[in-house]
């Protein structure tokens, strides 16, 4: 039965639909390869200035270190009821699938919310996009400036993203008996990979520049 | 084999039971990397376990979270390689250039940063 051109074209078949998703499904995996892009390039920019200059490690236990877990916490969380709502949706129970859309949209803005208190704390200390602390200077002798730009940019970006994605959410959530099963997973892939870019973020832009020294 | 099943079930692969491990796991391994920042590694091989790390996480969460493990290969074969040497080749830009800008930093007196013009 098997021929051997159904060996080599493997579990697509020739068919018209060489992935099995829809256009719209496919349109945001692409999206998400472009986007996934544009925050490598800005990581990979950021650990080069950093490479190439005299960087602070400022990120106290308290509130930052503090906050950013708690906050990776609320992200993955989101993480977690997101796939939960694509689940209920696979079954189609719309009910359950636009609360725990709200719930993914909250965790959201939470993330939000202790983002901002954060960013609050280093811009009280006195640190802006192109300006470090006196403090800081002084600490850190000749320290690059960069410091606040790249910390504001990719935070800033990364925030920016998650935004729009509870947005996003709660149209989902709003229009979900309109809405086909794979809807509502493609607002999904767009959530998860905004949480996936944090992984990368909160390493890179906290951890390695932990104050250990008390 | 169907396309697309109409209506009704959908097909998505993955128990709750799954994706609540994956989650665990995703946890496990961000309590990891917090610890080691407070354990005084050089910066190098933090950064090396950091970013392991961190790819485990981001494959977990493409691979589960994502549902691309359950996808069609056609449609990895098509997002993961080109990214990830696009990525390599934005660090082959970095690592022998960001060795050099290292050996070429300010290290002399003590100068506030420009901050007022």
């Amino acid at each position: 039965m098997a021929t051997e051109a159904e060996a080599i074209t493997g579990d697509w078949g020739g068919g018209v639909h060489p992935y099995r998703v829809g256009h719209r499904k496919l349109g945001m995996w692409l999206f998400i390869m472009s986007d996934s892009l544009t925050f490598s390039a800005l990581l990979i920019g950021y650990a080069y200035v950093r490479a190439s200059n005299v960087w602070p490690t400022p990120f106290k236990f308290y509130p930052s270190i503090v906050f950013s877990s708690i906050m990776t916490l609320v992200l993955l969380s989101s993480s977690l009821t997101m796939v939960m709502a694509v689940s209920a949706s696979a079954r189609g129970e719309r009910s359950k699938v636009r609360k725990w859309i709200i719930a993914t949209a909250v965790l959201g803005v939470t993330f939000i919310v202790l983002h901002s208190i954060e960013w609050k704390h280093l811009i009280d200390e006195g640190l802006s996009p192109f300006a470090l602390p006196h403090e800081w200077a002084e600490k850190w002798p000749g320290a690059s400036p960069l410091f606040g730009a790249t910390f504001f940019g990719i935070t800033g970006m990364h925030m920016f993203h998650v935004f729009t994605g509870c947005i996003y959410l709660l149209i989902v959530a709003g229009r979900v008996n309109k809405l086909k099963h794979e809807d509502v997973e493609i607002s999904g892939l767009y959530w998860h990979f905004v949480d996936l870019v944090w992984m990368f973020v909160f390493p890179m832009i906290y951890l390695l520049s932990v104050d250990a020294s008390k | 084999m169907t396309e697309h099943a109409a209506g009704g079930e959908e097909h998505f692969a993955g128990s709750n039971k799954l994706f609540i491990s994956v989650w665990v796991w995703l946890l496990v391994l961000t309590g990891f990397e917090v610890f080691l920042g407070y354990i005084h590694l050089p910066v190098v091989y933090m950064l090396t376990i950091l970013m392991g790390a961190s790819i485990i996480k981001a494959a977990l969460i493409v691979a589960y979270f994502m549902h691309l493990r359950f996808e069609r290969l056609n449609l990895v074969l098509t997002i993961v390689p080109a990214l990830v040497i696009c990525i390599c080749l934005m660090l082959l830009v970095f690592f022998p250039d960001s060795f050099r800008a290292k050996e070429l930093r300010y290290e002399g007196p003590v100068q506030p940063p420009a901050e007022s013009h």
